[in-house]
């Protein structure tokens, strides 16, 4: 138990790594010089020369990628080009708003899938299923980019409910819990909600349909176990499975909220991306990138621990 | 017992044996899929929509590029403009039906891409095994390790806008899961006994993997890659929606979609109509793969 969880927390160093090797040698797919967005046109070579020393350019690429990481271990991942604050606390002002946005897709989504999954696994090949199967599709098939121009078409301008985007007067800075505030999150959240709704649904139904198919449920059946003990069992069953998939739905929509973000104009990582890609800020695009694929590759390791917590046959 | 037995044996002499024409399995295949109406409806579609971006000079009522002051963001229904104008007055039909020309290809080419990749590494890994195993998989697992959307907009996003880097990113995205598809098939057919006896009977390896491992490796890694080509339509739009795939004036639904974000005031179903196209194509694509998926799965 112990090892497999240690050889598990261990596996995060060389992962770690390789996935800063990815965001440190986006710089070198970028065409141009990353200087040149801050450089005047008419800069002398003097003054490139020394910015390049600055920002550390001028060393070799081992060394460089050596120093960033060593940094980045540290939690320092450098200066914005465009706005000459350190990365980090860019990120930190974004990250709380995508994770507060994430929770609550997640929290709606979740919970609508996994209704919806065990009772299309309950009631296989009836009508009932057919529906929430169709449901399923529709919800992995959607642009949610465009669901969210389609949320704000029919209940910010033709309805006017609920605000079109923002985070509220005083962006993300004067953030409360109260209904001024809470209410610009529920379009970006339904949206983005539809989404681990699908893909949940789908899962379910899967398991729940073959662990309903197998011998020891018609065992438990036979012995006189009424319908909600076995309903226990079924769900202890999925479990695992169920968790696994949840786990990296959670990060997929930490990672890749950036659309709907775009569409909400919702101050978090992704509107942050969004911003480092069309001013050619590199170093806040690597450092948001990095942030974002270590928070999935940790939130990967949590999620393998509990699972071979809720069903030891994994540890093999 | 013996009473039918003996009818059997006599039907044998009396009647020559009945010619079995024993279809193949892509005939099987086939066959189940036409019984499946949704699948065929779903397929149907797509073939429309391939049909409509390649004879789109012939369809399209108007040229999509040509602008009008006067009439923009007319209303769908408008006179002479069936599905209305867009933000600088240019047809939203023609448009639309233009528009499948590059949506398609920015959709499509990268799963072809990746497939190709895909297979040839996984195939690799999973025949060779050992270090050329480890070298690859290990590789594919750091890829694993960032959400697709992140991976694709990082790529793209360094490498700027542009048809060609948005194509490129999204092969980069779509290579890792089917290798993984490619490498597991492989490791198991690998293993069972007629790859054995091929082997025994002084097959070469190129041999082996053309006729055995392809030949059984191919069908489900090719399932798998049709359920990407939904994930890959949208996310090819959703680059361009973020202004990182094709650019301006280019008639691409993505794109489209960003352009008329400002007028969802003003004219909000015109500029909703775009993703429309996405969502069908997209939700059809993920249909037909499921059905293919369930028609291939010979044992249910």
């Amino acid at each position: 138990m112990f090892t497999y969880i240690l050889k598990r927390i261990l596996y995060v160093i060389p992962i770690g790594l390789a996935v800063s090797l990815v965001c440190f040698s986006l710089v070198f797919l970028a065409p141009g010089d990353p200087l040149s967005a801050i450089l005047p046109p008419d800069a002398t070579t003097e003054l490139i020369e020394r910015l390049k020393a600055d920002y550390g350019f001028d060393k070799p690429l081992p060394v460089q990628f050596g120093k960033w990481v060593l940094r980045a271990a540290q939690g320092d991942l450098g200066t914005s080009i465009a706005t000459g604050r350190p990365v980090n606390s860019e990120i930190a002002k974004a990250i709380s708003n995508t994770f507060m946005l994430a929770m609550f897709a997640c929290g709606i989504g979740f919970s609508f899938g996994l209704v919806f999954g065990f009772v299309a696994g309950y009631v296989r090949n009836t009508w009932l299923d057919k529906v929430v199967t169709g449901i399923a599709v529709t919800g992995v098939s959607l642009p949610h980019y465009w669901l969210g121009m389609v949320m704000v078409i029919i209940f910010a301008v033709l309805l006017d409910w609920l605000p079109a985007m923002g985070a509220g007067a005083g962006g993300s800075d004067a953030w409360a819990w109260d209904w001024e505030h809470v209410r610009f999150l529920v379009l970006p959240a339904v949206t983005l909600s539809f989404i681990p709704m699908g893909i949940v649904t789908r899962t379910t139904r899967a398991v729940v349909a073959e662990i309903l198919n197998q011998e020891f449920v018609q065992a438990l059946r036979a012995k006189g176990m009424d319908s909600l003990g076995v309903f226990k069992h079924v769900v202890k069953n999925a479990a695992p499975t169920l968790l696994a998939v949840m786990g990296i739905q959670l990060g997929y929509l930490l990672g890749g909220s950036i659309l709907v973000e775009t569409v909400f104009s919702w101050p978090g990582t992704g509107f942050l991306l969004n911003t480092a890609i069309f001013q050619r800020d590199l170093p806040l695009l690597q450092g948001t990138i990095l942030f974002l694929a270590m928070f999935f590759v940790v939130l990967n390791v949590l999620v393998d621990i509990l699972q071979s917590i809720f069903d030891p046959r994994i540890r093999r | 017992m013996s009473a039918p037995l003996a009818s059997a044996a006599a039907a044998v002499f009396t009647e020559p044996p009945p010619v079995v024409v024993s279809r193949g399995y892509w005939a099987t295949v086939f066959a189940r899929v036409l019984r499946d109406k949704v699948t065929v409806f779903c397929a149907l579609v797509l073939i429309c929509m391939l049909l409509m971006a390649i004879f789109a000079p012939w369809i399209a009522p108007k040229d999509p590029t040509a602008t009008s002051m006067l009439k923009r963001l007319a209303l769908i229904g408008s006179e002479g403009y069936l599905l209305g104008t867009d933000e600088l007055g240019r047809d939203m039909l023609s448009r639309l039906i233009y528009g499948a020309r590059l949506s398609l290809f920015i959709g499509i080419v990268p799963v072809i891409n990746a497939f190709l990749i895909g297979t040839l590494l996984g195939v690799l890994a999973g025949f060779l095994g050992g270090r050329v195993n480890t070298v690859i998989m290990r590789t594919i697992d750091v890829f694993f390790a960032f959400p697709s959307v992140l991976l694709a907009i990082a790529i793209s996003g360094a490498l700027g806008a542009g048809i060609f880097n948005s194509i490129v990113s999204l092969t980069i995205v779509f290579i890792p899961p089917i290798t993984r598809v490619a490498e597991s098939v492989t490791t198991q057919v690998r293993g069972l006994d007629f790859v054995e006896a091929a082997r025994a009977s002084g097959a070469n390896a190129l041999t082996i993997i053309r006729v055995h491992i392809l030949g059984n490796v191919l069908g489900p890694v090719f399932i798998y890659a049709t359920s990407l080509m939904s994930v890959c339509m949208i996310l090819a739009s959703g680059l361009s929606f973020l202004g990182l795939g094709t650019k301006p004036p280019a008639a691409e639904w993505g794109l489209m979609l960003n352009t008329l974000r400002t007028a969802i005031y003003t004219n909000p179903w015109v500029a909703a109509l775009p993703g429309v196209m996405i969502f069908t194509t997209s939700i059809c694509f993920n249909m037909m793969s499921d059905g293919l998926r369930q028609a291939m799965d010979i044992k249910e």
